[in-house]
């Protein structure tokens, strides 16, 4: 085969495997719940797992990032005798950018990676076969409850990083290294929009939501049930996952902020 | 582990994630945070606003006392018309005071500071500051001053 | 209304370029126990998948209750195999829930049934496979044959029309063995259950088949009630109920030469190729 049929066919395979799990999540999502007291139970048992369990990781980082975005931010700025507007960089790139990327990127790791490693083992241990005998559909049981409540738990855990983030940052500016409160807050609050960079935020940790989670569950679900097949889809979730937040950043942030 | 305890957690979880929102909302992003009630307006024309942007902060002495309300252009007289948001308890800046633009450290943000004249008639609400000094522009001096000590050479 | 509860005209199935089933037919009669034997490989199991719908002939036809399962549509295929019942080959319990909730699996999903109601049948029908006492525990506290039996619970914990058994039989000690052949026996006969048991334990499988196959290399070899086919005198059928090592029946995978494939690396001995 030539280079450019080579090309061709990888082109082909990939094009034929985003129209699969396009297909795939489109038909799990839209399902008619068939007990709505049901599918409320196993969307909270989801919340649980894939946000509840999320939280600390989220927490930690948020605050040692928010910390040492205040650090750096003020051995720069106190060179230009403007260490008070070290609130606004902090706001501005954790609102902006660090959250929504790091909270998704820890999210990949944590929470779809074990998305993808339990649905793999479902698969493998033949409980979605015997799901489908049953008459049940595992798209409807298994795939929709947990694709979406990663769409609603990671931009609460981006909102929750960003908050953290902003009270650590706080902590090192004004508590330890002695910026004068009222202006670290007020030179915030002048620059920081809540309409572009809150909303933008939890609009890009909604799009990383959608992604990673997507690519977790259908990574879970077409892996090879063995226990190699297992390890390589999970690692795949996380590798894709993490890939796609970062390219989708650089598109989401030149259509939000560029001034083109 | 039990439902309802299962379900308690999300909910704190689901109540924190709205919680960070409020304090993103308020806090960080100060919206509501200089009592939109409590406000009177004033205007001021400029020549030139610089980076001068909505929302920023209205000082007198370095108090802040209000901030930008809007920023549009005097189409008639093709200068920036500034409105600003003064708290009412500062009813007290006399109508011959001046305001200019400045800027917070050498790079830092721009905002407005009023200079306090010594009429004993204050400014009330829709009134205008007519005497305004506009932003410094780094560019403008720069050239002014390369202008002047080149044009003395050449001619 | 047929006499046949699935009826298999025709098939052909292929794993890559291997017939798993190469123009077979098999009809299962309704209300009686039918018993599919062959040797470990020739696609037992695979046939409960095709019947099941989870995997697709390449042709001919399967029809089940009187539809023609590679057919169906997405929502019709779920809906008739709420009329099937099956025991996985390993069980397949769910893994995070009880024993109890995995036989009130089925019970939830598809009735209306309140709690109450739901709770004695489950507690009847983890009685009849004796593990009433393990009601609350997880499937990775049970053994092997343990968890077979809870999921055989689970098979038929609707009363289906049709239960699929695979192996039921793998892994059972003399008791339960006992337990499970006179369980599926017993259900078929008061219920009325169409049965297909998928088994290579000849004497067990036998003692409750109403209709036996055996399946070997993609074709039937033998078809008929147990008397029938214990009369056979066809060798492939003497073989495998007699459980005799050299036949025609192969008990190899398909392999090259055995002498030859031994000597390809004669430097290294034994390597593995
Ligand atoms: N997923 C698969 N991919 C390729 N071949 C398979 C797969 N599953 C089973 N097979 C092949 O199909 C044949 C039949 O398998 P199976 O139905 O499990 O046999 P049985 O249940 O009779 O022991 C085996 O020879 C096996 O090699
Ligand atoms: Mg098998």
């Amino acid at each position: 085969m030539t280079f450019v049929q080579n090309i061709g066919a990888i082109t082909l395979d990939w094009l034929i495997s985003v129209g699969r799990s396009g297909l795939f999540i489109v038909q799990s999502i839209l399902h008619k719940p068939k007990s709505l007291r049901v599918a409320t139970q196993l969307f909270i048992k989801q919340l649980y797992s894939v946000g509840v369990l999320s939280l600390v990781i989220i927490m930690v980082s948020g605050l040692f990032i928010g910390m040492v975005l205040a650090l750096q931010g003020y051995t720069i700025l106190v060179k230009f005798g403007s260490e008070q507007a070290v609130g606004q960089l902090l706001a501005l790139t954790l609102l902006r950018e660090l959250s929504p990327v790091v909270a998704a990127l820890l999210f990949a790791g944590r929470a779809c990676s074990a998305l993808t490693a339990e649905i793999g083992l479902m698969k493998a241990t033949e409980q979605l076969s015997s799901l489908e005998m049953m008459g049940v559909d595992p798209y409807r049981r298994i795939i929709a409850p947990r694709f979406l409540a990663g769409l609603v738990c990671l931009p609460i855990l981006s909102l929750v990083f960003s908050t953290v983030g902003v009270l650590g940052g706080e902590f090192v500016a004004v508590d330890w290294l002695g910026i004068h409160g009222g202006s670290f807050w007020s030179l915030m609050q002048q620059s920081v929009y809540f309409s572009t960079d809150v909303v933008n935020g939890v609009i890009k940790a909604f799009c990383f939501a959608i992604a990673t989670t997507w690519i977790a569950v259908y990574q879970g679900y077409e892996c090879e049930p063995t226990s190699e097949g297992i390890s390589r889809a999970t690692t795949r979730t996380v590798v894709l996952g993490s890939l796609s937040i970062l390219a989708l950043d650089f598109i989401l942030t030149a259509a939000m902020f560029g001034d083109f | 582990m039990k439902s309802k305890q299962l379900e308690l957690f999300v909910g704190l979880f689901i109540v924190l994630g709205f919680a960070s929102l409020a304090y993103l909302a308020i806090q960080v992003s100060g919206l509501g945070s200089i009592g939109k009630g409590d406000v009177y307006q004033i205007q001021a024309r400029f020549e030139d606003i610089g980076g001068l942007t909505e929302r920023a902060k209205v000082s007198v002495s370095g108090v802040t006392i209000g901030e930008v309300e809007s920023i549009v252009l005097d189409k008639e007289l093709y200068m920036a018309l500034v409105t600003l948001n003064i708290n009412t308890d500062m009813a007290v800046i006399p109508v011959d005071s001046a305001a200019a633009i400045l800027t917070n450290g050498l790079l830092g943000e721009k905002y407005i500071g009023i200079s306090i004249g010594a009429e004993e008639e204050y400014l009330k609400n829709g009134d205008e500051i007519t005497d305004t000094q506009s932003a410094l522009v780094l560019e403008t001096l720069i050239s002014q001053f390369l202008f002047e000590s080149t044009s003395g050479d050449d001619e | 209304m047929s006499n046949y509860f699935v009826d298999i005209k025709n098939m052909s199935f292929y794993r890559g370029d291997r017939a798993i089933y190469d123009d077979i037919s098999i009809q299962i009669p309704r209300g009686k126990i039918t018993v599919i034997m062959g040797p470990s490989g020739t696609g037992k199991t695979t046939l409960l998948r095709l019947i099941g719908g989870q995997l697709k002939p390449d042709s001919g036809d399967i029809f089940l209750d009187g539809k023609n399962v590679p057919l169906l549509n997405r929502k019709d295929l779920y809906a008739v195999r709420k009329k099937i019942g099956m025991l996985f080959q390993s069980g397949a319990l769910f893994t995070d829930i009880n024993v109890f909730d995995n036989v009130a699996f089925p019970l939830r999903e598809h009735t209306d049934f309140s709690e109450s109601i739901i709770r004695d049948i489950v507690l009847m029908k983890l009685q009849s496979v004796g593990l009433r006492g393990a009601a609350q525990l997880m499937p990775s506290e049970l053994s092997g044959g343990m968890a077979r039996r809870a999921a055989l619970a689970r098979a038929f914990a609707l009363d289906p029309e049709l239960v699929m058994y695979d192996e039921p039989f793998a892994g059972q000690d003399p008791i339960s063995m006992g337990v499970v052949v006179s369980l599926i026996k017993r259900l078929n006969q008061s219920v009325g259950m169409t049965s297909v048991l998928v088994s290579h334990d000849v004497a067990e499988s036998l003692s409750i088949a109403d209709y036996a196959y055996i399946l070997s290399e993609g074709q039937v070899v033998a078809k008929g009630t147990p008397e029938e086919i214990k009369k056979s005198t066809d060798e492939r059928v003497v073989q495998f109920l007699g459980g005799l090592p050299d036949g025609p029946v192969p008990f190899h995978f398909d392999a090259p030469d055995y002498q030859q494939h031994m000597n390809m690396y004669p430097n290294k001995k034994g390597a593995l190729v």
